[in-house]
């Protein structure tokens, strides 16, 4: 276990001979624990499900379907509707809160601009509650009686108030301002850091060649942050598209709910999945099936989302 | 041309306090809402009431929230300090001792981030019944130890630190595992300060996985006890409030305090 460096020369060139430098053993040894967790409690878990999807189950009935599950899938309306869902998160929310983060970072990162660090402290904040906090919080604000809608009728925006938790409509779009609201802040540390290594002299440049601030967002800050722009579009994709507290916690009665949100509209690919395993008669088979689907759409959205950046990575 | 630059600061400002008032307002709504009784929190009252002791009373009186937050201060705590040491020593490993295997490993390591955990839920839940872990909290802790994210991240830090002290130390007879603990641990605070936080928060924070393992109230952890709270048929909202004070606090202290290490350790891990 404690070799020293200062070996003899004679141990170290028998080690080597043997096929195992001092480099090499430490190396293992350094990441011999992370390899050992990550086998058992990922690697192994990965390729029983990914067994299990090939398996039909009913209770204690099982039976060998080999793709039967996968064909399943496209006639079950439940999973179309949750898969609908799930990209319509994404597909609307991701975007929109990047962008929202990017304008943030960019203004907080102009040295003219004062008090920018109450202002990061601030917007950041909502990153530290939880996700049954949050959800719980917005659930109550945005209640058909609730703050959001007494103070909208208030100042006349609205002249009924809108139901907000009811609609199909209106229960996403509050799920979606939740979701803004918790991970907006989080998104912009990663930017403000990465435009801290921007030296200024590059604006300088650019402001003597007469660029204006839209120029110089466009042309300087998001071609040099991009690695992290796609980072975080990478994480935001993943963290979407396996929504899973929030719906829960969204939707009334919580996980004994009989649809999760008004007319399933916040069911997602994730409690879809819950649901198979712990609510109806358990079919971890099919239920493995689907979280198959979330792991394809990861890896093709980030495939694509890789190729947009244009990183040879 | 002046009047348009003033113009353009008011609207930056607007904007920005726009967002900070839309960011922090839950944060004081939730503080007035634990002194309010529940009808006037539904109502919407954002002003300070006289109901405080009251609701924390009642809290107390139906729940054992001293036992419970007990339970998510040692979860989190056990998951914090294994996870530091499994991922940093991962990352220093993978930077420092690298090699054209580990490197396809590490490859392999990062594309795992892309399953979810609905994935790995079911053979996990499966391997706890076997082993005996249900309900416990080591059962917990175990399945919770490794974080992707975390190995990416100390990875990443690590490219910062310096080789040549590492070197140096060397020739001075230190071992590598003194090396690593002795010298580049006390270096990179701000690292481990940022993972540290980083992982605080995810593993306070867990709902998913928790709900399922934990199945007795002695067990549960704060998040537990505020979903069931609020999913009762007519929830005290005014008790469910002075529950969610009670599991935000820790978090805001603990920001409040490593805050500029959060910031420095985020961005010591970019630089790259």
């Amino acid at each position: 276990m404690t070799v020293n460096p200062k070996m003899p020369r004679a141990k170290a060139t028998r080690a080597k001979k043997r096929g195992i430098t001092l480099h090499d053993k430490y190396g293992w040894l350094f990441i011999s624990l992370s390899v050992i967790t990550l086998g058992v409690f990922m690697l192994y878990p990965i390729i029983n499900s990914l067994y299990m999807s090939t398996i039909a189950s009913r209770g204690m009935i099982q039976q060998y379907v080999g793709l039967g599950n996968y064909r399943r899938l496209f006639g079950d309306t439940v999973f179309l509707q949750a898969l609908k869902n799930t990209l319509l998160f994404f597909g609307v929310q991701v975007p929109v809160m990047l962008i929202l983060a990017l304008i943030i970072s960019s203004l907080l990162n102009d040295k003219s601009i004062k008090f920018r660090g109450i202002f990061r402290t601030g917007i950041f904040l909502p990153a530290v509650t939880s996700l049954v906090t949050y959800a719980l919080l917005f659930r109550m604000m945005f209640s058909l009686d609730g703050l959001i809608n007494t103070a909208l009728l208030a100042t006349g925006i609205i002249r009924e108030p809108i139901p907000w938790l009811m609609e199909p409509f209106w229960a996403r779009v509050t799920v979606m301002i939740a979701l803004t609201w918790r991970w907006t802040g989080y998104n912009m540390i990663f930017y403000l850091s990465g435009m801290q290594n921007i030296p200024d002299e590059l604006y300088e440049a650019a402001r003597i060649d007469g660029a204006n601030k839209l120029l110089q967002f466009t042309r300087i800050t998001v071609p040099l942050i991009k690695p992290i722009i796609l980072f975080t579009a990478i994480t935001s994709t993943i963290g979407t598209l396996q929504l899973f507290d929030e719906p829960m916690s969204f939707s009334s009665g919580g996980v004994t709910a009989a649809t999760i949100g008004p007319g399933n509209s916040l069911l997602t690919l994730s409690v879809y999945i819950y649901n198979l395993c712990f609510k109806y008669m358990p079919n971890f088979g099919y239920a493995a099936t689907v979280a198959y689907v979330i792991v394809i759409l990861v890896a093709v959205f980030t495939i694509i989302q890789f190729k947009l950046a244009g990183d040879r990575r | 041309m002046k009047i348009k630059n003033i113009l353009i600061k008011v609207l930056q400002y607007t904007f920005l306090i726009s967002v900070f008032v839309a960011a922090v307002f839950p944060f004081y709504w939730m503080v007035v809402g634990t002194t309010n009784t529940a009808v006037d929190i539904i109502k919407g009252k954002i002003t300070f009431g006289g109901q405080f002791f009251h609701n924390f009373k009642t809290l107390f009186a139906k729940y054992n929230v001293a036992g419970i937050f007990w339970n998510s201060c040692k979860i989190s705590f056990f998951t914090v300090i294994g996870q530091l040491i499994i991922s940093s020593m991962a990352g220093y490993g993978f930077e420092v001792f690298s090699s054209k295997t580990r490197e396809k490993f590490y490859g392999g390591v990062l594309l795992t981030m892309m399953v979810p955990f609905a994935a790995l839920m079911i053979p996990l839940f499966k391997m706890i019944v076997r082993l005996h872990l249900l309900d416990t909290h080591l059962g917990l802790i175990l399945t919770t130890l490794v974080s992707v994210f975390l190995i990416f991240f100390f990875r990443q830090s690590f490219k910062s630190f310096p080789k040549e002290i590492i070197q140096a130390a060397r020739v001075d007879g230190a071992g590598e595992f003194r090396i690593f603990y002795a010298i580049v641990v006390p270096a990179m605070k701000a690292t481990y300060a940022a993972a540290a936080i980083y992982s605080f928060m995810t593993s306070w924070n867990l709902y998913m996985w928790p709900l399922i393992v934990l199945q007795t109230n002695e067990k549960m952890t704060m998040q537990l006890l505020i979903s069931s709270m609020s999913s009762a048929y007519f929830p005290e909202y005014g008790m469910v409030m002075s529950a969610i004070m009670i599991s935000t606090l820790p978090m805001i202290i603990i920001f409040f305090r490593l805050q500029t290490y959060f910031v420095q350790g985020i961005t010591g891990s970019l630089n790259q």
